[in-house]
């Protein structure tokens, strides 16, 4: 059943893309109904899943000869992060309800975006899975290109050919693997059992890993993401740190970690204290964490704040799924849920419901615009998104990311500790945010009044706030509550670790 | 062998000459005072129906021998020739068909009888295992090609192109020429079979004759596929030429030019097959330094290009440069299946490519990146179709491009998993990384700038709805790569 999600979608998009040009209210409803039924679709599938492992959706030969299957499953894992694409979706479309311009165009590309997402999510099959995931990189590219703001063109070819370079790579791994297992299947279950030589996979792993990785903004190849957030239209922001950053590290998870396990093995020698690929991607998600919250604390614009603190809670995903140990993986899958919707939260409030009426993201302007008392929703929006995403109790943010530091502590103690100063500088980063941006000491002068009298904002509207409803009453269920996610995510990661990784 | 047996092997090339023939009788006789329109559409539909009955005529063609030897096959039948003759027919048929609506010749019962010629070399070629026969068939096609190229009478760059491509042409069929003379020296025999047979026995791998031969010959034939460094040409032949004419040359000779390829390899095969060490073949290596260059060039030229009629050539290289990999590890069936799948599909692609180019360039009349600013205000099919082409090119799944690489690669790998065919496919996905952000160029232009000029763009509705159904199928085949997979497999 879960499958329809993707089906639908991809329907909607051709709808959509067919409508006629200037009937842009029925696309924006149509890609609303779209995302809704495949929310829908989402929520019953992870109720129908509850208590069941890995459930075969579909299964029949695509290229017989080549062993290929169309193969659509789901595990704990899967019904996790659909759901999760079915919040993103329902958000997107909401806070993309002022789109003017090509609005039928917008949503194709963003429902064909939504159906790639919601297909690898599914695949149990490598050259399945590679499918969908290059069918969500060009409508990225578009919905940047023609809809996006600040330097536009340029962020999104930049995320294209890094997306693309990084497919490239998992496509070498993929027909190395095919190839070395005998060209009988690419199921991802049969290559992970099909014996691969633990030297084959000492290259391969780091290829495939790395690979994934540049989408899941693994450092130093997460260049490509905060140029791209800031470029990018509201919902395609949204869409980018909700969930398409997932896909990497959901790659990295199901394919470089499910696939070639032994990868992770100790190379048998150690250099500069590093002693396998695991020692050296945890590293590399480490630094991550701290450097992408060091330069967040420093920018001027409101949107690179936030890109660059995506960047930031990716690492902490990276980071635990390098722990290798059962609380460190749930909070990684944990975290990728958690940092979807609140970062899709935080980029809906500073692109949507700020920069689309200041149309500034500059701090030195905001400050001067008093928003706490003009724009009221949108402070109090961003102060509960802020305090979810610098991980305060009570919300997801902050059992995603305990679970990951005490996986980490477990692992390798100094992983930890370099996390655990780089999640309290958040707490700065999104405080002097807060200040600049809403809370300025500054009075206004009386020339700043008359002005503001003169130009007032829109009103709020009705889909801004049904939007940050959705997305932060969904983190505080799972802050509240997370057994609601943690109960099939468990099973699921034992069931990985377990046997072998697969 | 006897007339009759002659007839029957080669009733496709009659069917396409008789064709041409009753092209130039009724263009020239009944509908000499004709409106050019009815005279488009009378050798347009003529054209195409003798390319229908020549399909006809490839299925029930026997094999040509002489003597009923079958090492002295002079003309094979099914097979990888089986499927490039019927892909080759219907390639012209669709290079035909944008033919409707153009103005750059007046004179079309010649231009369809030269391109029916031109099929029928192409036919020869792909089918032929004799060095005379080969030779026979390669000039028949390269003369058409020439004259099909100067078809733009009043164009000044048609007429350069043409001049460029014949000397060009020329001198590498010379070259050819010259590999073919040492190889019947060396054995005494122009069939393919009974040369590699004679190699074989005297096991004269040493003789720097043959390897003198064998690059000769890739010269000749480097420059039919335009293989760097042989393909000085094709960037201008493709910028010159009619738009129908540029596809016919990118489509239906290349696949010709690969079907032979492919003969020789499948020749070759005991020989150098994939259980041997690369180093000891000349061939092999010939074609790994041929791939290698086209890979490297062809992708990088191409960022540079500002015309895309030209970006699209070096485009060309790039992909020929992939093919000749599937061609330098070859292991018989399975390559040149993968290899011809790619080439049809490839073909299809750029047809289809080619006519948007040449509808863009007639509105606009010009073929830089700039001419294709907002075509999707100004005619969103051919901008949609022009979308699925390029990224079909680029290697963007689900589209056929995608499944022809994968197919391609994994030919390779299974025809030998060593380090060195696993780096040359690594570097040509990786190349194919950087195409994306050329063919991305154009599609900027076509989907994301803003509109200089947003008058419609009006085209013939024939050549629209060749170019959608293209792209449908396109996407069709893409979805289902076994459709096309099975129908190869079933002339093997």
């Amino acid at each position: 059943m879960l499958a329809f999600a993707i089906y639908i979608s991809f329907a909607g998009a051709l709808v959509s893309a067919l409508l006629p040009r200037e009937k842009s209210a029925l696309a924006r409803w149509l890609a609303l109904v779209v995302a809704l039924a495949g929310l829908a679709i989402a929520i019953a599938g992870y109720v129908a899943g509850a208590g069941q492992g890995r459930v075969v959706l579909t299964d029949a030969a695509w290229i017989p000869s080549m062993g290929i299957r169309y193969l659509l499953a789901a595990d704990g894992i899967s019904r996790v992060l659909v759901l999760l694409t079915g919040i993103a979706a329902v958000a997107g479309v909401l806070f993309s309800w002022n789109i003017e311009v090509r609005t039928n165009q917008f949503f194709a590309f963003y429902l064909a975006l939504i159906g790639g997402v919601y297909g690898v999510f599914l695949s149990f099959d490598f050259f399945l899975l590679f499918v969908f995931y290059e069918i969500a990189i060009v409508p990225k590219y578009f919905l940047i290109a023609i809809w996006g703001s600040t330097r536009r063109e340029y962020g999104a070819m930049k995320l294209a050919l890094y997306s693309f370079v990084g497919s490239s790579m998992v496509l070498i791994g993929l027909l190395a693997a095919y190839t070395v297992s005998g060209s009988h299947s690419t199921g991802l279950v049969d290559l992970a059992h099909a014996g691969l030589p633990t030297s084959f996979q000492m290259w391969c792993f780091p290829l495939v890993f790395v690979g994934f990785g540049i989408l899941a903004g693994l450092w130093p190849f997460h260049t490509w993401a905060p140029t791209g957030h800031v470029a990018a239209p509201t919902a395609a922001s949204m869409l980018l740190a909700g969930v398409v950053m997932k896909l990497g590290a959901y790659g990295c998870l199901r394919v470089a970690m499910g696939v070639f396990p032994h990868g992770l093995d100790s190379w048998g020698f150690s250099l500069l204290g590093l002693g396998s690929w695991r020692d050296v991607f945890a590293l590399l998600a480490v630094i991550g964490i701290a450097y992408a919250t060091l330069v967040a604390l420093a920018q001027n614009d409101f949107k690179f704040v936030i890109g660059y603190s995506s960047v930031s809670h990716m690492g902490l995903v990276l980071l635990g799924l390098m722990t290798l140990n059962q609380i460190g993986l749930d909070g990684a899958v944990l975290q990728m849920f958690s940092h979807g919707v609140l970062a899709g939260l935080l980029f809906a409030i500073v692109g949507r419901v700020v920069y689309d009426r200041t149309h500034t993201r500059q701090f030195a302007d905001l400050e001067k615009m008093h928003l706490a008392r003009r724009l009221p929703f949108a402070a109090w929006a961003f102060v509960v998104a802020g305090a979810a995403s610098m991980g305060l109790p009570g919300f997801s943010g902050f059992v995603a990311e305990l679970q990951i530091v005490v996986g980490a502590w477990q692992a390798r103690p100094w992983w930890a500790i370099i996390t655990g100063v780089g999640l309290i500088l958040a707490v700065a980063y999104i405080w002097r945010a807060l200040q600049k941006a809403f809370f300025t000491d500054a009075l206004p002068t009386a020339h700043e009044l008359e002005s503001e009298h003169a130009h007032n904002f829109d009103a709020i509207t009705w889909p801004e706030v049904a939007g940050v409803a959705l997305l932060g009453l969904s983190s505080l269920t799972v802050g509240l509550y997370p057994r609601i996610l943690l109960d099939q995510i468990e099973p699921a990661i034992r069931a990985f670790l377990a046997g072998g990784l697969q | 062998m006897n007339y009759a047996d002659l007839f029957r092997a080669t009733l496709p090339e009659t069917v396409l000459e008789l064709t041409a023939l009753v092209v130039l009788a009724v263009d020239l006789g009944f509908l000499r005072k004709a409106a050019l329109r009815r005279r488009h559409l009378a050798a347009t539909v003529i054209g195409i129906a003798g390319c229908g009955a020549a399909l006809w005529a490839v299925a029930i063609a026997p094999a040509l021998t002489v003597g009923g030897q079958v090492q002295e096959t002079l003309l094979a039948a099914g097979g990888a020739a089986g499927v490039a003759q019927c892909g080759l027919l219907v390639l012209t048929a669709l290079t035909l068909l944008p033919l409707l609506g153009t103005k750059f010749t007046r004179n079309p019962g010649e231009y369809v009888a030269v391109a029916l010629m031109a099929a029928a070399g192409a036919l020869i070629v792909a089918a032929a295992q004799d060095l005379l026969v080969i030779f026979v068939g390669l000039e028949l096609l390269s003369l058409c090609l020439y004259v099909l190229t100067a078809f733009a009478k009043r164009s000044g760059n048609s007429a350069e192109a043409a001049v460029k491509y014949y000397l060009f042409g020329g001198m590498s069929a010379a070259f050819l020429l010259f590999g073919f003379s040492y190889l019947y020296g060396i054995t005494g025999s122009t069939s393919l079979s009974t040369i590699v047979q004679f190699l074989q026995t005297q096991n004269d791998l040493g003789v720097p004759l043959v390897g003198i031969a064998f690059v000769m010959i890739a010269a000749g034939l480097g420059f039919k596929v335009a293989a760097v460094p042989f393909h000085f040409w094709a960037p201008d032949a493709y910028e010159g030429a009619p738009a129908p004419v540029a596809a016919f040359i990118a489509s239906v000779s290349k696949v010709a030019s690969f079907a032979l390829l492919i003969s020789i390899g499948a020749a070759l095969l005991p020989r150098v097959g994939f259980s041997g060490t690369i180093l000891h073949s000349p061939w092999t290596l010939i074609l790994i330094f041929l791939a290698v260059a086209s890979m490297i060039v062809g992708n990088l030229a191409a960022l540079a290009q500002i015309s895309v009629r030209r970006l699209i050539a070096y485009s060309a290289i790039a992909h020929a440069g992939y093919m000749l990999l599937g061609l330098a590890f070859f292991s018989g069936d399975r390559s040149s299946q993968a290899v011809l799948y790619y080439i049809l599909t490839y073909g299809l692609t750029i047809v289809g490519a080619f006519i948007v180019v040449g509808w863009v360039e007639y509105a606009t009349g010009s073929d830089t990146l700039d001419a294709f600013l907002g075509l999707y205000k100004r005619n969103p099919l051919l901008a949609a179709s022009l979308l699925v082409f390029f990224l079909s090119l680029a290697g963007i799944p689900p589209l056929i491009g995608f499944w022809a690489k994968f197919n391609l690669f994994a030919a390779v790998l299974s025809a030998d998993a060593g380090v060195v065919p696993f780096s040359l496919v690594a570097l040509a996905i990786a190349f194919s990384a950087v195409s994306l952000y050329y063919y991305l160029q154009v599609l900027k232009r076509v989907w994301v700038m803003p509109a200089v000029d947003e008058h419609p763009i009006w085209m013939h509705p024939v050549a629209l709805a060749t170019t959608v159904v293209i792209a449908l199928a396109v996407i069709v085949l893409g979805c289902f790569p076994t459709l096309v997979q099975a129908w190869i497999a079933r002339f093997y």
